[in-house]
């Protein structure tokens, strides 16, 4: 396969579209750089933002199932940043192909047509290190973010459950870790790097999502950590928060992954908070 | 905590509509407390994660009143490390169902915090109320 052929669907999804454009912008502007072709799924929905956990519950499969069906349409993997999104649509994948009488229910349900369950859900992360492979990576590096220590925060929902999201071990996760080598940035591997954010309880019970948030930042913190890495803009927006009280000199910055390749590309428009650190590192 | 224990209900109609909801054997459960030990929301729960399935093997209606289910964030790492393959997450979102169909939800879009509903992302406002409705 050459370098032109590589092309994905690619889901954006709610909070990218809307309060994470900066995630979007780096994350398409970094696999231009990499001939990685994203082409936006027409016509998609909001996933649903929560994997339906109830057996009953068929209907909360359709929002997931529309976007899975246009993707089955254009043909290509479906490329995916957000890990809640990557989360709820490889689980539904993996659910309607497992639950045929559910895949049947909902497809009575579904105008656009049937799921036949051979689209392939993928995340950006497993797509450079499967698809293109780190040395590629390395060989784009303009600017190695040297002496950059950068905690690779992994949360929830990308890596677990385990045998469904297929993309690395929750006890012992390598992906991000690697890709900040392939950076020239130094991993900084700590205590609660899989560990929840607080994720929704955000809304629903924002004192103790601000402790939970807190945990990580210091776990991070006390690693030595002068950036926090992360997958999910959840987890951004919940560690950015967990901050908010603090003097802006001792706040620990969050920045995407696409934001620290589009630092080490020399893409500084999308850097985001990594450029200044990369600066004084 | 006293509890009595009624020989009915181990195997009642509370019992079987969790597993229904869940799809888990709540007996495969062997109280071994992985799941509370690795559990990163515990110290916000009035009971732990492995006393809320003992409670519903037991078939005690009592979990529906603790905010152990609602303050789990399926962040699903006693999931992944339940040695007897047991999917926690699931068993509170049964709990959390059968309380939503009483009438007893504890996530109302019209309790939350105006500003925070502003700022927010859009995935934790939907993902959130999501679980708050039928």
């Amino acid at each position: 396969m050459t370098s032109t052929e590589r092309v994905y669907g690619y889901f954006p999804g709610c909070t990218l579209a809307t309060t994470a454009v900066d995630y979007d912008a780096s994350g398409r502007a970094v696999a231009a750089a990499l001939d990685l072709e994203l082409r936006e799924v027409p016509d998609w929905n909001c996933c649903g933002a929560s994997f339906p956990l109830s057996a009953e519950n068929v209907m909360n499969f359709i929002a997931p199932a529309r976007t899975l069906i246009a993707a089955q349409r254009e043909g290509q993997d479906l490329a995916t940043l957000c890990a809640v999104c990557f989360h709820v649509l490889k689980r539904s994948d993996s659910y309607l192909r497992t639950h045929p009488e559910a895949a049947d229910r909902l497809n009575a349900f579904v105008t656009e047509g049937d799921y036949d369950g051979r689209v392939k859900v993928r995340h950006l992360l497993g797509i450079l290190r499967d698809d293109l492979g780190w040395e590629v990576v390395r060989r784009h590096v303009a600017a190695p973010l040297q002496g950059l220590r950068a905690a690779p925060y992994y949360g929830c929902l990308l890596l677990r459950p385990e045998a469904e999201m297929e993309l690395d071990n929750p006890e012992a996760p390598k992906v991000l870790h690697n890709l900040l080598l392939a950076l020239g940035a130094e991993p900084v591997g700590f205590a609660r790097q899989a560990e929840c954010c607080g994720s929704t309880l955000l809304v629903s019970a924002p004192e103790a999502n601000q402790r939970l948030s807190t945990a990580v930042i210091e776990s991070a913190r006390s690693a030595g950590a002068m950036i926090v890495v992360t997958a999910c803009p959840l987890c951004k927006f919940n560690l950015d928060r967990a901050q908010e009280g603090l003097p802006a000199a001792e706040r620990l910055l969050v920045a995407y992954f696409t934001q620290a390749m589009a630092a080490a590309f020399g893409l500084a428009e999308h850097a985001g908070p990594v450029c200044p650190l990369q600066a004084a590192a | 905590m006293r509890v009595t224990l009624d020989p009915e209900a181990l195997h009642g109609p509370f019992v079987r509509e969790i597993e229904a909801i869940s799809e888990q054997n709540l007996l495969k459960c062997n109280q071994c407390g992985r799941c509370s030990a690795g559990c990163p929301v515990v110290e916000e729960m009035d009971l732990l994660p492995n006393q809320i399935i003992r409670l519903a093997q037991l078939g005690l209606e009592t979990v529906i009143d603790s905010q152990t289910p609602w303050m789990c964030a399926s962040c699903l790492m006693c999931q992944s490390r339940c040695p007897k393959g047991v999917d926690l997450p699931r068993v509170m979102e049964a709990v959390r169902q059968i309380a939503l169909r009483r009438g007893d939800s504890r996530v109302l879009a019209g309790r939350v915090d105006g500003s925070l509903l502003a700022s927010a992302p859009q995935m934790a406002v939907i993902g959130a109320l999501r679980r708050g409705e039928r």
